[in-house]
């Protein structure tokens, strides 16, 4: 197999290109624009459908009726273009389509710029529209983890017949690495039971949110609950680097994962016994994993491109076992490895000192 | 379909419930003509033999329940994006027959822009456009269809055109696009305008199934409740106060749809 030098943006498309994409809706804005620019000409050359909406607004109810006819659908945006999804998002949801959807989050909040930022945590786990629900959330840090988890963000989606977002950081979006592309997948399957196609010799299908009485909501609801709570169980993912004596261990995920790879590193070859665990879902949260690390370090490092979003789930899951400390830039500022080695010596000292 | 009571066999039967429809009661006040508008829909798509073959994008208003009324594959789209939704279907189902149906609320404010562009696109779909100048669903606020002077829950004092604007003639507006083959208004306030509306109607299937691009009919139709009036007066307060603001009429029939 070979490896390609590609930049994020692009590796993401031809990657939901192989994954089966039959169709793609969405609008430009910086750091995603490559994305769409790159799929205009792709999906046209393959006779499969591009279409570039007049808004995010409209961009993910094209979504919402492609993949209400079972098509393997996609849509990208940036922070504020995927603030203006959420409507849409939400009925998405509520009516259990699969889709995915990929946030190359920049500064903010507002217009904010165009540089790399974890801004959007809060929003990708959370609000990603109104109602109960969270939607799947892949955070890759580099451009192959970018590629995989596009494979795997479609067949989440058909599996779970629902949206998995991919949050990625501009950086990501922007850098150039070599990636290893899979293969074409073939793009015919069987019509999925939801399928609007016309009710030709079959029962009508309704694809819809709605639902009028108060009880009938509830039974929806916890259907949904349901879901979500297998979810939470069985799709929680995340890699770790020299966690098994570490003392002090670093949270991060996506570019400041990385970044912090690297500080990790930097303080091994010193002697500190320091360790690293990347979340690669941010939605279900590894909270199983972190957990268990807790019980054996003395110390957590939480480091973020935001002002402390994920620090609020890295607390929850370790429930006040070990003093959870924070270090982040924000604003499209992006820390060196040097400042995160800073914290990590920081932090691990005042732990040698509360030994 | 309807469990009907049956004829005796040397009777024919010369009305019945046409297979496009569900037998389900719908949720219109008295004497609101959304029913006449669905039944007229219902008949086109018997007659034009498209009922496997059609998919519904309902808006959300008075009609958001039309999915459970046709006999339809069906979906229900957020407030004013129909248009976007239909052209998602569209783009996948090509030889299928894709069409919304909205309320002036939905299809002129909040969803102005996705209709816009549905119809710039040439999109091939179509859009029957329920215009009753008022929002029906959440009690009759102002639209921005509501007549100069109208009294609604939100205009208490009638409309000032000075502080709310005026009246959009939304089909004159889209017939403007190029993507727009086929843009009529009709009205459903007597017999007469009922069965044009019906002709409109199926001309603008007929548009979608030669693949023409955007076609509209925009329906003058009555809201009795949230007029506070009769339905019978609610009919002549279409004929009275709709029709000379706005006129039915046929403001973009392109030289391929006459051709048809
Ligand atoms: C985003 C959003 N905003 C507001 C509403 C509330 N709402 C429901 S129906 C409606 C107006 C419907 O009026 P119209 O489209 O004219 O249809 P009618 O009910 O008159 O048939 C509004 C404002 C909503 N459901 N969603
Ligand atoms: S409120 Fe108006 S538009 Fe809605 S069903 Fe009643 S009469 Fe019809």
């Amino acid at each position: 197999m070979t490896r390609e030098l590609l930049k994020g943006n692009v590796a993401i498309a031809e990657a939901a290109v192989r994954a089966g994409l039959d169709a793609y809706f969405g609008y430009p804005i910086t750091p995603q624009t490559e994305l769409l620019e790159y799929l205009s000409q792709r999906m046209t050359d393959l006779g499969r459908v591009f279409l570039q909406a007049e808004s995010e607004v409209a961009a993910i109810n094209m979504v919402y009726g492609a993949a209400a006819t079972g098509a393997r659908v996609m849509t990208s945006s940036s922070s504020p273009g995927f603030s203006l999804m959420q409507e849409g998002m939400s009925y998405i949801a509520g009516s259990e389509l699969p889709c995915v959807i990929v946030d190359v989050m920049r500064g903010g909040p507002g217009l904010g710029n165009i540089h790399p930022s974890q801004g959007d945590y809060f929003q990708v786990t959370r609000s990603a529209g109104h109602g109960d629900f969270h939607p799947i959330v892949l955070a890759p840090a580099t451009v192959q983890e970018a590629v995989d988890f596009v494979t795997l963000a479609f067949d989440l989606a058909d599996q779970y017949r629902h949206m998995v977002l991919i949050a990625a950081d501009g950086q990501v979006g922007q850098m150039m690495e070599p990636a290893e592309l899979p293969p074409m997948r073939d793009r015919n399957r069987p019509e999925p039971d939801y399928a609007l196609t016309g009710a030709a010799g079959r029962e009508r299908r309704v694809v819809h949110s709605l639902h009028m009485q108060a009880d009938e909501e509830e039974a929806f609801n916890l259907k949904l609950q349901k879901k979500l709570k297998q979810i939470k169980k069985t799709e929680q993912r995340s890699i770790e680097y020299f966690t098994e004596d570490a003392e002090l261990l670093v949270i991060g995920y996506g570019t400041a994962g990385r970044i912090a790879y690297t500080a990790v590193e930097a303080a091994r070859e010193r002697g500190i016994k320091v360790g690293l665990l990347r979340p690669q879902t941010l939605w279900p949260f590894p909270v199983q994993r972190i957990s268990e690390l807790a019980d054996r370090a003395s110390g957590c490092l939480v480091v973020e491109m935001n002002a402390g979003q994920m620090l609020e789930d890295v607390r929850l899951a370790i429930g006040g076992q070990i003093p959870v400390k924070f270090y982040g830039r924000m604003g499209g500022v992006v820390p060196m490895p040097d400042e995160i080695l800073t914290a990590i010596e920081e932090n691990y000292s005042r732990l040698q000192i509360l030994v | 379909m309807v469990d009907m009571v049956m004829a005796p066999p040397e009777m024919q039967v010369v009305y019945d419930y046409p297979d496009s429809l569900t037998d389900t009661p719908t949720s219109y006040c008295p004497g609101c003509t959304h029913g006449i508008a669905h039944r007229l829909v219902a008949e086109v798509l018997d007659e034009l033999g498209l009922r496997e073959q059609t998919v519904l994008v309902s808006p959300v208003g008075c009609s958001v329940f039309i999915y459970q009324y046709f006999n339809l594959d069906a979906c229900v789209a957020p407030h004013g994006r129909a248009p976007a939704m239909a052209t998602g279907i569209k783009r996948m189902l090509p030889n299928h027959i894709v069409f919304t149906y909205q309320g002036d609320g939905d299809l002129v404010s909040i969803g102005a822009a996705e209709i816009l562009h549905a119809a710039a696109r040439g999109e091939k779909i179509t859009t029957i456009f329920i215009n009753n100048a008022i929002y029906g669903m959440t009690g009759g606020q102002m639209a921005p269809t509501s007549l100069p002077g109208q009294k609604t829950t939100s205009s208490p004092t009638g409309r000032d055109i000075v502080s709310t604007g005026n009246p959009i003639r939304m089909s004159e507006v889209i017939a403007q696009l190029d993507g727009a083959a086929y843009i009529v208004r009709r009205s459903l306030h007597d017999v007469a305008s009922i069965r044009k509306a019906k002709k409109a109607i199926l001309t603008a299937f007929k548009v979608q199934m030669a693949g023409l691009g955007f076609s509209m009919v925009e329906l003058l139709s009555s809201c009795p409740t949230n007029w506070g009036i009769a339905p019978e007066t609610a009919l002549e307060w279409i004929e009275q106060n709709m029709l000379p603001y706005y006129p039915v009429g046929d403001f973009k029939v392109r030289d391929d749809v006459k051709a048809l």
